[in-house]
């Protein structure tokens, strides 16, 4: 069975975001040549699914840290962590729960917008909060940044106009801050 | 070690990477040159290291793991782009696979031309990623001597594995000012990694209690003990504890067969007491082992009733196949010493071990009813393959290494061949890797000279690798071979014998008529010596062992229709291993206890 993601044929609404045996592992690396590629080979070789994936350099130079979405139907998330550890690249690993992280995510869709259609997709893009970023005469290219659960709606809905082309990041993560916590928020 | 010149040195990147070799205490290295390499052969020259030539790259690699099996050290084999790193990535898989300190040193084309298909030019580090502990690429001479640092460490501590550094022409040829890195720096340099090696005194505690109260305990021993250079500790546990161990294939000789706690093998290919004993038991104390496919057999039916121990210095072991009971991730020998210290305080302050008289009768009852068996040759049959390994033993002289190939030979060796001293047992466990025995028994005696070095092998994996006995010959390390030439590939053909319904596809080699071992021996230099009676094999092996300024091959012509026995089928339950032919269970002693069944669990499943 197929664990990928079909993103052309019709999909029920929040099967991506909200799918319980998702985890967010949250890796900050060394940014040195080729760990993105240890990271992914790691997970190919292992037979351990990436649902998604971000990589960015982090607030430390030379570090990135990497957002990876793993589905935990392929492999206990314990071996995963334990493995991806083995990295001699990998500095350090934490997984967020959903409930104590913020996620967000970028959607970049460009949709079919003939006519009066324009309109619709305009007020759709307004009450999500999301921008139009480029019309042509039937075309538009709309983005929305957000919680994944929401960008999931978004895409639902847009996907009534026709979907020409969608690109989302990958969730990106960060522990939620705990109110009592004032170092964090100075800055 | 720090060099700190008044004025700064500047040398080239080769001269570096030899020196940086050097200041590791690196005393010889296995290779083979080529383009991108070149560079470096030529301080290489100027170096007190002596260098190896192999007949080819993959040779290089097992040489430099049969060199750290039996010394410690970290094997080095040094070899050029392209062609020569895709040789050896089988060894640098088999070192990963088994936990062997290696580090191999790649050339690769200069760095303007790489990405380019240039000649000779392949993704090294892309290729090895997978069966290296690490990897890396220099870009440039200023890096050689911080990559050789940490790989030589990367690749002894923690668990022991292989590490490469592919450097391109230009980063041997340029110069760079010369500096050694400090420990601190190379630290710092690699913050991701910090291996644990103590382990959690709350669970050491709780492991010495588990011991003290368990009446069926096995002590589980396995590579992890020879790494740790723990069979000492181990055997001072075991006298405490007054346990039975079993050595699994990558730690036979970590505790002496001869040794009346020990029940050698256990495994697909275990003996039936080794096998019966942990299947039965109620606590595994599992030191430095995995928990293997051919260790466990089927893994729901593995062991059931036995609560596990598991001390592993690699975390991702715990629970990888069984969830133990009380995990500690530490040094083996670091571990097993606290947990003596533990079982003593304990005792002193009252505490009784439980009583495990029924479980040790119990035991011998095993052994004596199953011992390991085989039906000598007919006169004028072949000869069998086992008695030839009992007669090899019997006359090797002390502290002779034993070094095998992968089937039905390496089985027989690890079964029949009383392992009585650590470090003298050489073989491809993990990866299986056919040709292992001529390089890695090369390997060995490099390392140890003054040692007898017997590589078992088969006709299969003897035309594998038979080159490299050129090697033996020039670089003079006479080395013996014991070929037990059965013309089959023997493992294949049991299989296909049992599983098979006898059809034998493939698996014929005709090795009693092509080639023929005595002159290809005699024609790399060696002595060859043909065996085909029982009483020509105490003589001819007599006559090998006398002869040590040359190697001697000696080709035992073997029984092809005999088997290794007892074996637990693949996939199926050391419960129900199958004995040898000529061997019966009819009171179902090795079986398990029928129990009353639990109907809730029948019904759940």
């Amino acid at each position: 069975m197929s664990r990928t993601r079909d993103v052309s044929g019709a999909r029920t609404a929040n099967t991506y975001s909200t799918n319980m045996n998702h985890h967010i592992l949250s890796v900050l690396v060394q940014n040195r040549p080729g760990v993105l590629a240890r990271v992914a080979g790691l997970f190919a070789r292992r037979g351990y699914n990436i649902f998604s994936l971000a990589v960015a350099p982090a607030e430390e130079e030379g570090r990135s840290r990497i957002t990876i979405v793993v589905d935990l139907d392929s492999a206990p998330l314990e071996q995963i962590t334990k493995q991806l550890f083995k990295l001699i690249d990998v500095i350090k690993i934490s997984e967020l729960d959903p409930s104590r992280s913020v996620e967000r995510e970028l959607l970049i869709a460009t949709v079919k917008a003939a006519g009066p259609k324009l309109a619709d997709v305009s007020t759709l893009a307004e009450i999500f909060e999301g921008k139009i970023i480029a019309v042509a005469e039937d075309l538009v290219t709309v983005s929305l940044e957000g919680h994944p659960d929401k960008l999931d709606d978004f895409e639902d809905l847009l996907g009534r106009h026709g979907i020409v082309e969608l690109q989302r990041t990958g969730r990106v993560a960060l522990p939620k801050l705990d109110r009592s916590s004032r170092h964090r928020s100075t800055h | 070690m720090t060099d700190s010149p008044a004025t700064p040195e500047r040398i080239t990147g080769a001269q570096a990477l030899i020196r940086s070799l050097e200041h590791e205490n690196v005393d010889l290295i296995f290779g083979y040159p080529g383009g991108c390499i070149l560079p470096a052969y030529d301080p290489l020259m100027d170096s007190p290291i002596r260098h190896i030539l192999v007949r080819h790259e993959q040779g290089a690699g097992h040489a430099a793991e049969g060199y750290a099996h039996v010394s410690g050290k970290p094997g080095v084999a040094m070899v050029t782009s392209g062609p020569a790193a895709t040789n050896l990535v089988t060894p640098l898989m088999d070192a990963f696979m088994d936990s062997i300190p290696m580090v191999a040193i790649t050339g690769q084309v200069p760095t303007a031309a790489i990405g380019s298909d240039a000649f000779q030019e392949c993704d090294t580090v892309g290729i090895t990623r997978s069966c290296t502990k690490h990897n890396e690429l220099v870009l440039s001479a200023d890096e050689i001597p911080m990559a050789i640092r940490q790989a030589f460490h990367i690749a002894t501590t923690g668990r022991p594995g292989p590490t490469l550094v592919d450097i391109p022409k230009d980063a041997l040829t340029n110069e760079m000012e010369w500096y050694w890195p400090t420990d601190e720096e190379v630290q710092a340099s690699l913050p991701g990694y910090r291996p644990n090696t103590k382990g959690h005194p709350r669970m050491i505690k709780e492991a010495a209690n588990l011991i003290l109260a368990s009446e069926r305990p096995i002590v589980y021993a396995g590579g992890g003990i020879l790494k740790a250079r723990a069979a000492e500790a181990l055997r001072e546990l075991v006298e405490l504890i007054d346990a039975h161990v079993v050595t699994t294939l990558m730690a036979r000789g970590a505790f002496p067969d001869e040794h009346p706690l020990c029940l050698g093998m256990p495994g697909m290919h275990g003996n039936a007491t080794a096998i019966t004993a942990m299947q039965q038991s109620d606590l595994l104390i599992t030191l430095g082992a995995r928990f293997d496919d051919r260790i466990t057999g089927k893994v729901d039916a593995f062991a059931p009733e036995a609560k596990i121990i598991h001390v592993d210095i690699d975390p991702a072991e715990q629970g990888k196949v069984r969830r133990p009971d009380v995990p500690i991730v530490g040094d083996a020998n670091y571990v097993i010493l606290e947990i003596i210290r533990e079982i003593k305080v304990l005792l002193q302050g009252g505490a009784r071990q439980a009583d495990t008289g029924a479980w040790k009768s119990k035991i011998s009852g095993w052994r004596e009813q199953f011992p390991m068996t085989y039906e000598p040759s007919e006169p004028g049959g072949l000869l069998k393959p086992q008695y030839c390994i009992e007669q090899l033993n019997k006359y090797a002289p002390e502290g002779t290494i034993v070094a095998s190939g992968v089937g039905q030979h390496q089985m027989y060796t690890s079964q029949y061949w009383k392992f009585n001293d650590p470090y003298t047992w050489v073989n491809s466990g993990g990866l299986g890797t056919m040709g292992f025995s001529i390089p890695a028994a090369i390997g060995a005696k490099a390392a140890m000279p003054d040692r007898t070095v017997w590589a078992v092998d088969g006709d299969g994996c003897f035309q594998m690798t038979a080159t490299e006995l050129v090697t033996a010959t020039l670089e003079k390390l006479p080395i013996k071979v014991a070929l037990l030439n059965n013309s089959f590939l023997g493992m294949v053909r049991q299989w296909q014998e049992m599983f098979y319904d006898e059809r034998y596809s493939s698996v014929f080699l005709d090795s009693a008529n092509v080639p023929n071992f005595v002159m290809m021996a005699e024609s790399m230099g060696c002595v060859g010596i043909l065996v085909e009676s029982p009483e020509e094999v105490g003589p001819a092996i007599e006559r090998a062992n006398s002869i040590n300024d040359r190697t001697v091959v000696v080709e035992f012509r073997t029984d092809a229709t005999e088997g290794v026995f007892p074996m637990v089928p693949a996939g199926a339950s050391n419960s129900d291993l199958i004995l040898h032919p000529t061997q019966s269970d009819p009171t179902r002693a090795l079986q398990p206890e029928l129990k009353p069944i639990d109907t809730k669990l029948k019904d759940a499943h």
